[in-house]
């Protein structure tokens, strides 16, 4: 049996406090998919907490089959449609599975005179900034299967399963938040570059 | 036969993640090797994903976790872990 197949077992016949070590490597996963559903983080944070009490509750239930953290992320996507459904937002930005797909083009913004980017460049906090917004700003349904798998790094096969979905619209959806992003990010990207480039002449002279 | 820029777009994600077949690879590559445009499309979404994959790019809001913990320790008082139909998953 697996540690983590181990430590369920023991959770279940009464060692209770071990659950605690059983999420504490799945926080960072289960905070970012409700993230990618709710937007706020308080409401991201609520939604962890009352996920991972009802995984609790239902632990006994989890068989194995799927690994402990995706079952886990199936359980978040599942709260927060719950408290979106209560907050009646869902009339607002349709979170359904089915999700209709964003009609229009999908096409990267192209660069001219491109030149790699320095690693110092893309450590530097604004472009970190940029990029949380950029991805809080993709339509919903791109939002969610880019967070599984670009930023959990969920397989095809994964994502589709927790969302409901089949594998090639996971791709399609993937193909195009990629497109989205680079879309929006990729201009920051290249002036990164060109401040660094500017900031580096100004304190040799 | 020459790709075109746009048709290399249309496979960009899946080139990434090295789910094209060898010939179709093979034909984007050829693109890549004389088209500035598509390689900096490339270059700069792996950049991005680079990004969005550093965990200190999305960071947990301070006592995040101190305040999960708290609130597991409260339930895990007196109630052993069961099998809530309600509450699972269906995977």
């Amino acid at each position: 049996m697996s540690a983590e197949g181990d430590l369920i077992q023991r959770i279940l016949a009464g060692e209770t406090e071990l659950f605690h070590d059983l999420i504490r490597p799945c926080e960072r996963m289960v905070y970012l998919t409700a993230l990618s559903m709710m937007k706020d983080e308080a409401e991201a944070e609520d939604a962890t907490q009352e996920a991972m009490l009802k995984a609790y509750r239902a632990l006994r239930s989890f068989q194995g089959e799927a690994k402990f953290s995706t079952w886990l992320v199936a359980i978040t996507l599942n709260e927060c449609r719950r408290k979106l459904r209560i907050a009646k937002r869902a009339t607002f930005e349709s979170l359904d599975e089915g999700g209709t797909e964003y009609e229009g083009e999908f096409t990267p913004a192209v660069l001219t005179d491109w030149r790699e980017v320095p690693l110092e460049a893309l450590e530097r906090k604004e472009i970190r900034q940029a990029v949380v917004a950029a991805v809080g700003e993709l339509p919903p349904i791109y939002r969610q299967v880019f967070t599984l798998r670009d930023i959990e790094e969920l397989d095809v096969r994964e994502t589709a399963e927790v969302l409901g979905l089949s594998a090639n619209v996971v791709k399609v959806r993937l193909h195009r938040a990629r497109l989205l992003l680079q879309k929006r990010l990729a201009p920051i990207l290249k002036a990164a570059r060109t401040g660094r480039r500017r900031f580096f002449w100004w304190s040799t002279t | 036969m020459r790709l075109k820029c746009e048709h290399v777009w249309n496979y960009i994600s899946d080139y990434i993640d090295g789910s094209v077949d060898a010939q179709l690879r093979d034909e984007i590559e050829k693109h890549l090797e004389h088209c500035e445009i598509c390689t900096a499309v490339l270059d700069s979404t792996r950049n991005i994903l680079v990004l969005t994959a550093d965990e200190r790019t999305f960071e947990l809001p301070v006592g995040f976790s101190e305040r999960l913990h708290a609130r597991l320790a409260e339930e895990l008082v007196g109630h052993t872990a069961g099998g809530d139909a309600d509450s699972s998953a269906e995977l």
